[in-house]
C-alpha cells in the first residue's frame, strides 16, 4: 500500500454511546480507493452501528469522518450520497411493484421538461449494468426477480447516483451460496475500477475470499487488522469471538447420567429451499452441559425451536426422557420438565409492557398456586415475585415496574428466575448472557451450573465461543445446520474449535 | 462487578415517577380522551357560532348595518345566545331540563337506553382491540344477534305447537339465540384470521355485509310479517321480552295484542319509561369483562396475545385458540347489544334496525381505550350526545348533524392524539399506548 495515496475516507475516534453500551469505542480506519476492506465482528460488535454514522443516520458522540482527505459532515443519507458515499442495507429499499430501472431512477429522475425521459434513464442503467457486468433485466419487475437480482438493482441504484463508496451490510446472508460467488464477483470488479468497497460480514470464509484488509470489531472497539492471506480462519475466529475479560466459572467435573435428551436425524428446509438443519443428532445427559458452538445463523435458533415445539418439523424425532415430543404444542414440551431461555429476551421471553410480577408467572400463570378456581390467587403471585427478585437479584425498584424499563441484564434474570423455577428436567439456554453487564453474566453462568449439578440436562447454545467454552462439558459445533464435530471440553481448544466453527473438517485421524 | 455501582442509580430513575403515576393513574389514562372531548365540543361551538340559521338573528340590511362583517360583529351577542342555547338544548334533551324536574326522568331513561347497545358492541370491540385484533364487523354481529333472538323471541313457540312458553324458558332461550348468532358471526372471521391469516378487518367487513343481506331476506321472506305494511317481523311473544324497569301498561293494539312485562307499572307520564333491563345485562357485562380481562387466565391470554404474540406462543398459549375464543366473545357481546335491543327495545325487527351501532362502538371502544370500564362513560356520552341532538334541533334551529361533526372531531382527537397532546402541551405516558392497530401491519 503506498502511503502518498489519499484514503477515499478515513475515521477517527469515532464514538457512539447507547444507554447502558458503548457501541463505538475511538474506532479508527481508513479505507483506500480500489479496495475492498472487511469488517468482522458478531453481532452487537458495533459494526452496524458505525456504518449508520457513516451514512448519517446517527451523530457520533465523538470522532471525525474524513472524505478524501477533507473533513466531512454527514447528517442524512442524502449528504453521505451527495459526498459519494452509498450503502447496501440487509433489507433491500425496492418498491416490488416497480420496474428495475424505476427503482434504480427513484428520486433522481431525468426529466424532459416535466415529463420523465424513460429512454434515457434506461440507457444510462443500461451502460453501468454493463461497465460493472451487474446483469439485470431493466424493464423486469423488482417483485419478480430473485434475491440476488434484487441487491444488484441495489447496487445499481448507488451506482447511478455516482459513489465511489459502496458499503455492502452483510450482503450475503440472505444469499444463497451462487449468488454470494457472482457478489464476489461484482465487487471486485468494482474494486479493479476504482471504487472502495466496505463489506460487513460474520463470515470468515467470504471475508478471506474477497477482501483485501480486515478489521475486527469487538464490543465496539477495534480489536485487529488482518491481512486476508495471511490470517488463517481459526486466527479471526479467535479474534472475532475471544473476550478481554476471561470468565471464570467455578465449576466440578460433570457427572453425566442418563440421557434426557435424545434428539434423531433432524432435517429442515426454510422458505426458499435452503438447508437449515441437516441430519442433526445429538444425545444431552442429565448432570452436563453440552455447548453448540458456531457462528450465528447455522441452525442453531431452529434446532432449539424445534425441541421446544416453536418450529414444526417435517423429519426426524425428538425424545425427552423416553418420551417422544416431536412437533408436541409448546405448553405439553414445558410441562414435561423443559426449561427455555429465549435468544430474543425482548421479542419472545417477555411481554416488556407487562409487570415483573405478570412476568414471572407468564408460562404458569394458568397454574395452582397462582390460579386458584377461575380467577388469580394474586397473594401467591405477588409472592412469588417477590422471593424471585430476591433470590435471583433482580434490580428493580418494585415488582410492579415494567419489565421493558429495566435493563438488559435484569431482564434476563425475570426470565431465568421463571425458567429455572418450575419442576425441570432440561434446560435449554440459548445465547443466555447476549448484551448483557458483567456481573449479570456471572449471576447467569452460576445459575446454570447449579441447574447442572443438581441433575439436570442443559442444552447451551451460544455464539460466544468464550462462554460455550467455560460452561460447557462436552462442545458440538454446528455449521450450515450440521453438527461438524462434538468434543470432550478437555479437547475442546479454542483453536480446534474455531476451525469447526468455520467449516473446516478435522482430518479423519484427528477425530 | 463494576455494573454494581452503575445498577443502584439506574434504579432510582425508575422509581421517581411511580408514586404519581399510581395515584393518579387513571387520570392519566383519562385526560388525552377528556380533552379530545372538550377541544371537539369547543370547535363544534365555534361552527354554530358561525353557522347560525338565519331565522334566529336579525336579517341582514344593507342600509341598517353597511357590510357583511359589521352585520357579523352586531350579532354577536345574539350568536352566542343562539350558541349557548344550543349546549343547554343539548343538555335537557339528554338529561332534562331541569327547571322542569318533571322532564328529567324520561330524558335520563332516553339517554341510558341510547347508551346500552353502545355499551355492549363498545366492549365487544374493546375485547378484539385487547387481543391486537381489529373487529370492523361488530355491526354484522349485531345484526345477527338481533336476528337470532328475534327467530326464538317471535317464533319459539309454534316451532313446538304451543300458545306460549313459559318466561322462564323463552326469555333465557332467546338471549341464548341472539348470544350466539353473534358469537358465530364473530367466530368465522377469528377462524379465518388464525388458520389462514385473512385480515379480519376485510372479512369482517364482508361479513357485515352479508348479515344486512340475510337480515333483509329473511324479514321479507319467512320472518315478515304478512299482516304488517312495514318490512319487519310479527311482535315477539311477551314471555320473551327483557322487563321495562318501570313504565305504563303496554297498549296491546299497539304491540300485536302481546303485553310486555315491566317490573313496576306506573299511570303517570312522568315515569312513562322506556329504560329496560338491557341497561342491567350491560352493566353486568361490564363487570363480567373487566373480571375477565384482570382476574383470569383466560383475559390474561388475550392480553398478552394482543401485547406479544411471539412471547404467547413461547409461553405455551394457544394463539389460535386465544384469536378464535376473543373474537367469538366479541361478536357474542355485539349480539347481545342487538338482542337487547330487540327483545328489550323494538320488540320486532325492522328492515331499518342498527343505524350504525356497530360502526360506532368502534368509536367507543377507542373513546375508552379498550378499558371496561371507561366503556361506560364513553357510550354514557355517545348516547347523551344522541339523545340530546333532537331538542337542540328543536331548540336552536341547529342540525343534528353538528353531533356528527362533535363525533367525527372526537375520534379524530383520539386517534391522533399527538394533536391534543401538543395543544395542551402533555407528555407522553410511558406504556400507555394502546395496541389495536398491531394487526394492521402484518
Amino acid at each position: 500500500m503506498t502511503a502518498n495515496v489519499v484514503p477515499a475516507l478515513e475515521v477517527r475516534n469515532i464514538t457512539k454511546q447507547f444507554p447502558g453500551v458503548l457501541a463505538n469505542d475511538h474506532i479508527s480506519f481508513t479505507l483506500l480507493p480500489g479496495e475492498i476492506h472487511a469488517f468482522l465482528g458478531e453481532n452487537g460488535a458495533g459494526k452496524s452501528t458505525l456504518m449508520n454514522i457513516l451514512y448519517g443516520l446517527y451523530d457520533p458522540d465523538e470522532g471525525e469522518i474524513l472524505i478524501n482527505g477533507k473533513l466531512a459532515k454527514i447528517k442524512n443519507p442524502a449528504d453521505a450520497i451527495g459526498l459519494g458515499l452509498g450503502m447496501v442495507h440487509q433489507e433491500y429499499a425496492l418498491v416490488d411493484t416497480l420496474t428495475v430501472t424505476e427503482n434504480i431512477i427513484l428520486g433522481t429522475e431525468l426529466r424532459k421538461g416535466p415529463v420523465l425521459n424513460a429512454k434515457e434513464a434506461s440507457q444510462r442503467v443500461r451502460e453501468l449494468s454493463e461497465q460493472y457486468g451487474l446483469a439485470v433485466p431493466p424493464d423486469a419487475i423488482v417483485g419478480d426477480l430473485p434475491v440476488g437480482v434484487q441487491q444488484r438493482v441495489e447496487i445499481l441504484k448507488a451506482l447511478y447516483r455516482n459513489v465511489n463508496m459502496l458499503i455492502l451490510d452483510e450482503p450475503t446472508a440472505v444469499l444463497t451460496p451462487q449468488e454470494a460467488d457472482d457478489l464476489f464477483r461484482v465487487m471486485r470488479e468494482l474494486a479493479d475500477q476504482g471504487k472502495a468497497l466496505i463489506f460487513i460480514t460474520h463470515k470468515l470464509r467470504e471475508v478471506r475470499e474477497v477482501a483485501d484488509r480486515i478489521t475486527v470489531l469487538r464490543r465496539g472497539k477495534v480489536v485487529g487488522d488482518a491481512d486476508p492471506k495471511t490470517a488463517s480462519e481459526g486466527q479471526l475466529a479467535a479474534l472475532m469471538v475471544g473476550r478481554d475479560v476471561v470468565l471464570k466459572v467455578d465449576k466440578t467435573a460433570a457427572n453425566p447420567g442418563d440421557v434426557v435428551l435424545k434428539v434423531r436425524n433432524l432435517n429442515l428446509r426454510d422458505d426458499r429451499g435452503l438447508t437449515v438443519l441437516d441430519d442433526v443428532s445429538i444425545d444431552v445427559h442429565a448432570g452436563e452441559v453440552l455447548g453448540i458452538a458456531g457462528v450465528q445463523g447455522n441452525g442453531q435458533t431452529e434446532l432449539v425451536e424445534a425441541i421446544t415445539g416453536l418450529q414444526a418439523l417435517p423429519s426426524g424425532s425428538i425424545e425427552l426422557l423416553g418420551k417422544d415430543i416431536t412437533n408436541r404444542p409448546p405448553r405439553s414440551i414445558t410441562e414435561q420438565g423443559v426449561a427455555y431461555i429465549p435468544e430474543d429476551r425482548k421479542g419472545t421471553g417477555l411481554v416488556l409492557g407487562y409487570s415483573i410480577r405478570d412476568n414471572l408467572v407468564l408460562s404458569t400463570y394458568y397454574k395452582p398456586p397462582f390460579t386458584k378456581g377461575l380467577t388469580f390467587n394474586d397473594p401467591a403471585i405477588d409472592e412469588n415475585a417477590k422471593e424471585l427478585i430476591a433470590t435471583f437479584d433482580v434490580r428493580t425498584p418494585s415488582a410492579t415496574t415494567t419489565a421493558g424499563s429495566l435493563s438488559g441484564g435484569n431482564q434476563q434474570k425475570i426470565i431465568v428466575a421463571r425458567e429455572f423455577t418450575r419442576k425441570n428436567r432440561l434446560l435449554i439456554a440459548s445465547q443466555p448472557t447476549r448484551g448483557i453487564d458483567v456481573g449479570s453474566i456471572e449471576f447467569i453462568h452460576n445459575q446454570i451450573i447449579k441447574q447442572r449439578d443438581a441433575g439436570l440436562a442443559v442444552l447451551l447454545v451460544s455464539a460466544e465461543l468464550d462462554e460455550v467454552l467455560a460452561l460447557a462439558d462436552r462442545v458440538a459445533v454446528m455449521y450450515h445446520g450440521k453438527i461438524v464435530g462434538i468434543l470432550p471440553i478437555a479437547e475442546a481448544t479454542r483453536e480446534r474449535v474455531g476451525l469447526l466453527m468455520a467449516g473446516i473438517q478435522e482430518q479423519p485421524n484427528g477425530k | 462487578m463494576a455494573n454494581e455501582q452503575q445498577a443502584p442509580a439506574e434504579t432510582k430513575k425508575t422509581t421517581e415517577p411511580q408514586p404519581s403515576k399510581r395515584r393518579f393513574g387513571w387520570l392519566n389514562e383519562a385526560i388525552v380522551p377528556l380533552l379530545a372531548i372538550l377541544t371537539a365540543v369547543l370547535i363544534g361551538a365555534v361552527i354554530v357560532f358561525v353557522s347560525i340559521p338565519g331565522n334566529k338573528l336579525p336579517t341582514f340590511d344593507l342600509n341598517i348595518y353597511g357590510s357583511r362583517s359589521d352585520w357579523f360583529f352586531s350579532t354577536i351577542p345574539e350568536r352566542l345566545r343562539v350558541t349557548l342555547s344550543a349546549f343547554t338544548g343539548l343538555f335537557s334533551g339528554a338529561f332534562g331540563d331541569w327547571t322542569k324536574p318533571s322532564t328529567i326522568p324520561v330524558a335520563i331513561s332516553n339517554t341510558l337506553v341510547e347508551s346500552t347497545p353502545y355499551i355492549l358492541a363498545g366492549l365487544a370491540v374493546a375485547v378484539t382491540f385487547k387481543a391486537g385484533l381489529f373487529n370492523v364487523g361488530a355491526e354484522g354481529q349485531l345484526l345477527m344477534g338481533a336476528l337470532g333472538s328475534v327467530a326464538v323471541a317471535a317464533f319459539m313457540p309454534q316451532w313446538f305447537g304451543v300458545a306460549s312458553l313459559p318466561a322462564i324458558i323463552h326469555l333465557p332461550a332467546a338471549l341464548l339465540a341472539g348470544v350466539i348468532a353473534g358469537g358465530l358471526w364473530g367466530i368465522i372471521p377469528g377462524y379465518l384470521r388464525a388458520k389462514t391469516g385473512a385480515h379480519e378487518v376485510i372479512t369482517t367487513i364482508m361479513l357485515n355485509y352479508i348479515a344486512l343481506q340475510v337480515m333483509d331476506y329473511l324479514i321479507n321472506g319467512v320472518m315478515k310479517d304478512k299482516s304488517a305494511t312495514l318490512q319487519r317481523t310479527p311482535f315477539i311473544h311477551e314471555n320473551a321480552a327483557l322487563p321495562r324497569i318501570i313504565s305504563k301498561a303496554t297498549d296491546p293494539s299497539l304491540t300485536g295484542g302481546q303485553a310486555y312485562p315491566r317490573l313496576f307499572t306506573t299511570t303517570s307520564s312522568t315515569w312513562d319509561l322506556r329504560i329496560h333491563m338491557g341497561i342491567v345485562l350491560a352493566f353486568l357485562m361490564v363487570g363480567f369483562i373487566w373480571w375477565l380481562m384482570n382476574r383470569t387466565p383466560k383475559g390474561f391470554e388475550i392480553k398478552t396475545v394482543g401485547e406479544n404474540p411471539e412471547a404467547a406462543r413461547y409461553a405455551g398459549m394457544s394463539i389460535t385458540g386465544t384469536v378464535v375464543g376473543a373474537m367469538g366473545l366479541s361478536g357474542a357481546l355485539a349480539g347481545l347489544a342487538g338482542t337487547s335491543q330487540v327483545i328489550g327495545l323494538e320488540y320486532n325487527l325492522k328492515a331499518v334496525f342498527s343505524s350504525g351501532l356497530g360502526f360506532d362502538s368502534l368509536a367507543i371502544a377507542l373513546l375508552a381505550k379498550s378499558n371496561p370500564i371507561a366503556i361506560v362513560p364513553a357510550a354514557l356520552f355517545w348516547g347523551a350526545l344522541r339523545t340530546g341532538a333532537g331538542a337542540m334541533q328543536v331548540n336552536t334551529g341547529i342540525s343534528i348533524n353538528l353531533i356528527q361533526i362533535i363525533q367525527a372531531l372526537v375520534i379524530m382527537f383520539i386517534a391522533a392524539d399527538q394533536i391534543v397532546r401538543w395543544i395542551y402541551r402533555i407528555k407522553q405516558a410511558e406504556g400507555g399506548k394502546i395496541t389495536f392497530n398491531r394487526s394492521w401491519g402484518k
